[in-house]
């Protein structure tokens, strides 16, 4: 008889009804689609700043960056200067390494760099060799091209690129340039500042990057290596990686890992933390320190932080909206059926059938919208992906149980001053319209 | 056998004050079991108000009722509730079927919430009322007549020990308060306590007795 009951109430209200069902399906539709882009923003976020550049800093153990950056030592052959070499250089044939680490496939890109002094005329200027697309074969039979080309996204490049092909083919700063007087495609001379050799470069390109490199050139690693008289020697090697944005376990790793508990390293070890992932370079690459540009690894936190709780207040606020908006639909449709409600209770139903009948239909149909609602907001979610961060939101499963609690939540809310009226009905007063 | 143990309704010094009017004032009956009852009176004489207090849907504001020796001042909402469902069988004047229900089903409505439903014993309380050839009929596809037939047989399933029915031909045609009537005659001889709320003379004259009210108060008792 219940049921009998539920199911021709749904019959007799049905735009009501659809009304109803509409608006839950509205409100868990956009949760869903918030939701969704909530729980998978941490990786959209990242690959976003990945456009700003590298986060994470290679350099030889034995070397202060600074040093690395502004001195050649260990050119004077013999077995000391052997070891100075390994303090202050990386070996570029142990570069394909970095791709092997435990989150191989979170390092995007990266590129070595070696700086050699040239004279061009009469000036004395940094031509910094570095990999631009770099083609890698991996012993694990993986190919990878990496390189500087992409993690300078914000460059401003006028002409071609360098290009490993062309050998003496060189990229010209925009302020050197013009102190020069070159352009894409002129040539000129430069001069190992140390050694006196002289090569002829091409300039394929000239760039602007809005900060010291505009009065510097770029060359091919190969290039720069025989101008400073350091074959297979790099200096610094940039690596951009995909991070999971530090909490207070990364942050308490990155001070020391052993101070972790094992649960807690197992967790940090596991986890693509940017200390974890430096960890693990230094591991497999025992002569170098990789230093994280906490700058980088911070903003995404912050920025990942902000915008899901953003997020969070914005779910809140839209299914706060459908509750009030189905309070008002449900308590409509309780108006409408003061009389029947007041029958039922003038033959003796209590208030606890009477509501738990009323609360069954809305629950049915909030049930239905819910799942038009949810398969909306996949579709949603899907649409806001591709347009904000040009790939699609995955949308967890956790969502679907969280979806469910809001249907839940969002009916009972809508529906609690229409069951409170139910309670506080009188039969009298709707029977004989006392 | 003592004389209130007898009475199945005792209503004394019964008033009802909605803040400065008094629609009952000083009310005493005493109805004694399977007797057929007649309220009569002008509009706004109270009549309505006292069936409502007879009925558990209202309390009174002063007095004492007392339904099958249960005094009802004493009760919560929710046992007046149960009263309702065990001892009291409801007409009303406009019918009140639930329009997405059979007639079948709407008889069981009352089944449901008094015990289980049973279809059987619903079907045959619509052939008491001459209505089983109508039973899968919903409320919009039976006359005034029919539906007021359906409304006495879910007044009657659950065998109240009292039937109150207020102006039960108020919406009738002639021919339907000849039916309509004649089922109150026919439950009366088989032992009902009927108290009807009218203010036709020719209802109340079927009853055995009458009582007249007018600004609250019992002006006659016959």
């Amino acid at each position: 008889m219940f049921w009998k009951m539920v199911a021709g109430a749904l019959r007799r209200q049905k735009g009501k009804h659809v009304m109803i069902a509409f608006t839950v399906g509205l409100g868990v539709s956009l949760a869903t689609a918030m939701l969704g882009v909530m729980f998978d923003i941490g990786d959209k976020v990242n690959q976003e700043l990945k456009a700003y550049g590298a986060n994470l800093n290679v350099i030889p153990r034995g070397a202060s960056l600074l040093g690395d950056k502004y001195q050649l030592a260990g050119d004077d052959g013999g077995e000391a200067a052997e070891e100075v070499l390994a303090a202050n250089y990386i070996r570029e044939d142990e570069l394909y390494k970095i791709k092997m680490i435990f989150w191989a496939y979170n390092i995007v890109d990266f590129s070595p760099y070696l700086t050699a002094r040239v004279k061009v005329g009469n000036e004395e200027i940094n031509l910094v060799g570095a990999w631009f697309n770099k083609h890698l074969s991996l012993p694990t039979g993986d190919e990878v091209d990496t390189g500087m080309a992409s993690m300078k996204s914000w460059w401003k490049i006028e002409g071609q690129p360098v290009d490993e092909a062309f050998p003496d083919g060189v990229m010209v700063g925009r302020n050197l340039a013009g102190k020069l007087k070159l352009a894409p495609g002129s040539t000129f001379e430069a001069a190992a500042a140390d050694s006196g050799l002289v090569k002829t470069l091409t300039v394929r390109s000239v760039f602007s990057s809005g900060g010291e490199e505009d009065d510097e050139i770029f060359a091919p690693l190969a290039l720069a290596q025989e101008l400073a008289g350091k074959p297979g020697l790099v200096q610094r090697v940039e690596v951009s990686a995909l991070t999971t944005p530090e909490n207070d376990l990364a942050r308490k790793a990155a001070q020391n890992p052993d101070h972790l508990s094992r649960q807690e390293w197992d967790t940090w070890y596991c986890t693509a933390y940017i200390s974890s992932i430096a960890y693990q370079i230094e591991e497999i690459m025992p002569g170098v320190r990789v230093k994280p540009v906490m700058r980088v690894a911070e903003s995404e936190g912050t920025i990942l932080h902000k915008t899901q709780l953003m997020i969070v207040l914005l779910t809140i606020l839209t299914l706060l909206c459908s509750a009030l908006a189905i309070s008002n639909l449900v308590t409509a449709n309780i108006m409408e059926r003061s009389v029947e409600i007041g029958l039922m209770k003038a033959l003796g139903a209590t208030n606890l059938s009477v509501s738990l009948l009323v609360l069954t239909e809305m629950l049915i149909v909030a049930f239905m919208g819910g799942v038009c609602g949810y398969l909306a907001g996949l579709g949603l979610a899907r649409f806001i992906g591709l347009a904000v961060f040009g790939t699609s939101v995955e949308v967890k499963t956790v969502v679907i149980p969280i979806t469910v609690l809001m249907i839940l939540a969002v009916t009972l809310l809508g529906s609690l001053p229409s069951l409170r009226s139910i309670l506080h009905l009188r039969p009298t007063e709707v029977l004989h319209g006392r | 056998m003592s004389e209130s143990a007898r009475n199945i309704l005792e209503i004394t010094d019964v008033s009802k004050i909605y803040g400065p009017l008094k629609a009952l004032e000083t009310i005493n009956l005493t109805v004694p079991p399977g007797q057929w009852l007649a309220i009569m009176g002008p509009s706004g004489s109270g009549k309505t108000t006292l069936m409502n207090i007879i009925g558990c849907l209202d309390t009174a504001s002063e007095g004492a009722v007392r339904l099958d020796g249960l005094n009802l001042a004493q009760l919560t909402r929710a046992e007046l509730t149960g009263i309702r469902r065990e001892a009291i069988g409801l007409i009303f004047q406009q019918f009140h079927l639930i329009s997405y229900l059979t007639a079948l089903e709407n008889v069981m409505v009352a089944q449901f919430y008094h015990s289980m439903v049973d279809e059987g014993e619903a079907l045959a309380a619509l052939e008491r009322v001459g209505l089983a050839d109508r039973a899968k009929h919903l409320p919009r596809q039976l006359s005034g007549g029919e539906q007021q037939r359906v409304c006495i047989a879910r007044a009657l399933i659950n065998h109240p020990k009292i039937i109150l029915a207020d102006e039960p031909t108020g919406n009738l045609d002639e021919a339907n308060e000849s039916l309509v009537m004649d089922i109150l005659h026919n439950l009366h001889q088989a032992g009902s306590t009927i108290v009807v709320v009218t203010h036709a003379p020719e209802v109340a004259a079927h009853a055995e007795r009458v009582i007249v009210l007018e600004h609250g108060r019992v002006v006659s008792d016959k």
